[in-house]
């Protein structure tokens, strides 16, 4: 015994002292500390404010989508003579199935709420500058990633809008067929064709595109739970941004994320889920369109399409420009420009509070985004037309030359020297 | 600096020294508790939907004609998704099995406490072995030693009364709960009301 003891490294014997089960299995995976590291002692500039909680609660209605998603999964026939029924028998017969189906419904609206106000929320404070750029790179592709799961969402109840949206949609592909002039005679390479019968696995939205859609909607939120994780890896990498948008310094700008931003969190998490609650209970057809309660018809195009809410700025851009291609790919930069803000953004100052003129081009960002939001909603026409184009420009503007710019002529307000002090000449 | 610093508490004296019953306590207590039966009632529904939904459980009731039945004869009828037997036995039949209620039986069990009717036998057709439907619903299918069922899977013979008489299954055949509507109509999935 003390022979071998006297052979063991000091911390193997240490090790070996250490008793319990939790002892037991943090030296196998340290879990605990890797817990305690970034969930309790995190330090978390103390100055953020409560559009911090946006992330968070993104994440756990993440987690409620899938779960109840799974759920719904169970009861539901991914067939196109059976899916409209199937949805149907959910909210009739299995038990509490409605509720399942509201949750997840009002859910996605939920989702994208949260996800905008986060993306706003870094485009005022300039999160997505360095060292966050790549944070916010993976959030774009986790709110890309979100719209397509939406989309094929929406088309499994299969009813008149699953439907005609599904046919709309994947009709943009169509855009890229390629015609050109061959001496006399024109060419025409379908290669846009191509692709939307690759999508939809026949000539029209059918029974393999219902059953793709389905296995697709239900893979790829797993695939954002990935893309989530790399998103957290990179924040706690440097920390959160916070409202003053400089860095933390000294231990007086921080605090521990226990008790401090679990209870902010928990506390938002609340004040949402009363939200989303009172719109499951009291309004669960809110945001919906009574279209999709008729089972899919492909002779009949119901008169108005619209997609869902959350579409509907990109809808608009899609629909201002007067030319199929260029509608299209329009609509697919105005969120890949997402990308390219860390980039287009000169400005050192990254938080609004000390940039006048960005704060008031910010603004007028949100009223643009917002104005597209209606024009969405409107009968392609009149002023709404106009509106639609109007803001349109200004979508594209706001990030093309107002962001560049502004890093150039913009003279910022002097920055405070650290959190801290800013706090503290604010109780004075 | 202000002069007005909020005094910093040291956590790790705090946590170190036994604390008093304080409100705070209490607070997170209570608030943990109201999480709990939150999360609780959360996830209830979610458990609940994997139940038989209204409709599978609105099919768990079967009304069978019997009256074309002749003595003798069985039919086989759907229920919860597994075969019942319903079997019209002749007054030998019923006499057989009453005088086998004294002979050794693996599951003993008398064949009145079998029964509404003498002359009716309803059970549920699943081998109580390994959930293989038995044979001997036709004359003509080979019933066994015993001239009830006789399971083709692993060799168990069944009485006219459903019991178990030759293993491996170690149990008889299970009733239904099941009442006669009137003289031509089984419902099978409701118990019989007690006999006044």
């Amino acid at each position: 015994m003390s022979k071998n003891e006297q052979d063991l490294q000091p911390s193997q014997i240490a090790a070996a002292k250490e008793k319990g089960l939790k002892n037991w299995v943090e030296h196998r995976l340290p879990i605990f500390e890797f817990m305690n590291k970034e969930l309790i002692e995190y330090k978390t500039p103390k100055n953020l404010n409560y559009f911090w909680n946006f992330g968070s609660l993104a994440g756990i209605t993440l987690v409620v989508m899938i779960l109840t998603g799974i759920f719904l999964a169970m009861q539901y026939t991914p067939h196109v003579n059976h899916a409209f029924e199937s949805v149907e028998r959910i909210m009739r017969e299995v038990n509490f199935g409605w509720l399942l189906r509201y949750i997840h419904m009002n859910g996605a609206t939920m989702f994208f709420i949260l996800v905008y106000l986060h993306m706003f929320r870094g485009l005022y404070y300039g999160s997505y500058k360095a060292p966050r750029e790549l944070l916010w790179i993976m959030g774009v592709v986790i709110f890309f990633l979100m719209m397509a799961t939406a989309f094929m969402g929406y088309v499994l109840p299969w009813g008149q809008m699953s439907f005609w949206g599904a046919t709309v949609i994947t009709n943009f592909f169509t855009a890229f067929d390629i015609n050109f002039a061959l001496g006399d005679s024109v060419v025409s390479l379908k290669l846009g064709t191509g692709i939307m019968e690759w999508l939809l696995g026949g000539f029209s939205v059918d029974n393999p595109t219902l059953n793709r859609f389905f296995a697709l909607h239900y893979l790829l939120p797993f695939a954002i739970v990935g893309i989530v994780i790399l998103h957290l890896v990179a924040l706690h990498q440097h920390g959160s941004n916070n409202p003053l948008g400089i860095d933390k310094k000294t231990e007086k700008d921080v605090v521990p994320f226990h008790p401090y931003y679990t209870y902010k969190d928990l506390f938002g998490l609340g004040t949402f889920l009363l939200v989303w609650a009172g719109f499951v209970f009291f309004a669960p057809n809110f945001f919906g369109e009574p279209d999709n309660y008729m089972p899919a018809d492909p002779l009949v195009t119901p008169p108005h399409i619209v997609p869902e809410w959350y579409f509907l700025p990109f809808y608009a851009i899609l629909r201002c420009v007067p030319d199929k291609l260029s509608g299209v790919l329009l609509m697919f930069s105005a969120v890949g420009i997402l990308i390219a803000v860390p980039w287009l953004d000169k400005s050192s100052v990254r938080s609004a509070k000390f940039r006048p003129l960005y704060k008031k081009f910010f603004w007028l960002f949100i009223f643009s985004c917002l104005a597209l939001g209606w024009v969405g909603s409107q009968p392609p026409e009149g002023i709404a037309m106009l509106i639609g184009r109007l803001t349109t420009v200004y979508y594209f503007g706001f990030f093309l030359l107002i962001m560049p710019l502004l890093g150039m002529i913009e003279k910022p307000l002097p920055l405070p020297n650290s959190i801290d002090e800013y706090e503290q000449n604010k109780c004075r | 600096m202000s002069t007005k610093q909020i005094p910093q508490k040291n956590s790790k004296t705090t946590l170190k020294e036994p604390s008093p019953k304080t409100r705070r306590d209490f607070l997170i207590l209570a608030s943990g508790a109201a999480g709990a039966v939150g999360a609780g009632s959360f996830l209830y529904p979610f458990v609940s939907s994997m139940n038989p939904a209204a409709d599978v459980a609105a099919a768990a009731e079967v009304d069978v004609d019997i009256k074309s039945l002749q003595l003798g004869q069985a039919i086989t009828v759907m229920w919860r998704g597994k075969p019942v037997f319903i079997r019209r036995r002749t007054p030998e039949e019923i006499q057989s099995v009453q005088e086998n209620d004294t002979s050794k039986l693996i599951d003993p069990e008398l064949d009145k406490d079998r029964i509404q009717k003498p002359e009716w036998l309803v059970v549920i057709g699943v081998c109580t072995h390994l959930g293989c439907v038995p044979s001997g619903q036709k004359p003509t299918d080979n019933r066994g030693e015993y001239g009830g069922w006789f399971c083709p899977c692993h060799g168990s013979a069944y009485d006219v009364s459903g019991r178990v008489r030759q293993g491996p299954a170690p149990k008889n055949l299970p009733v239904p709960p099941y009442t006669f509507l009137d003289d031509t109509t089984l419902r099978i999935g409701k118990e019989a009301p007690v006999n006044v």
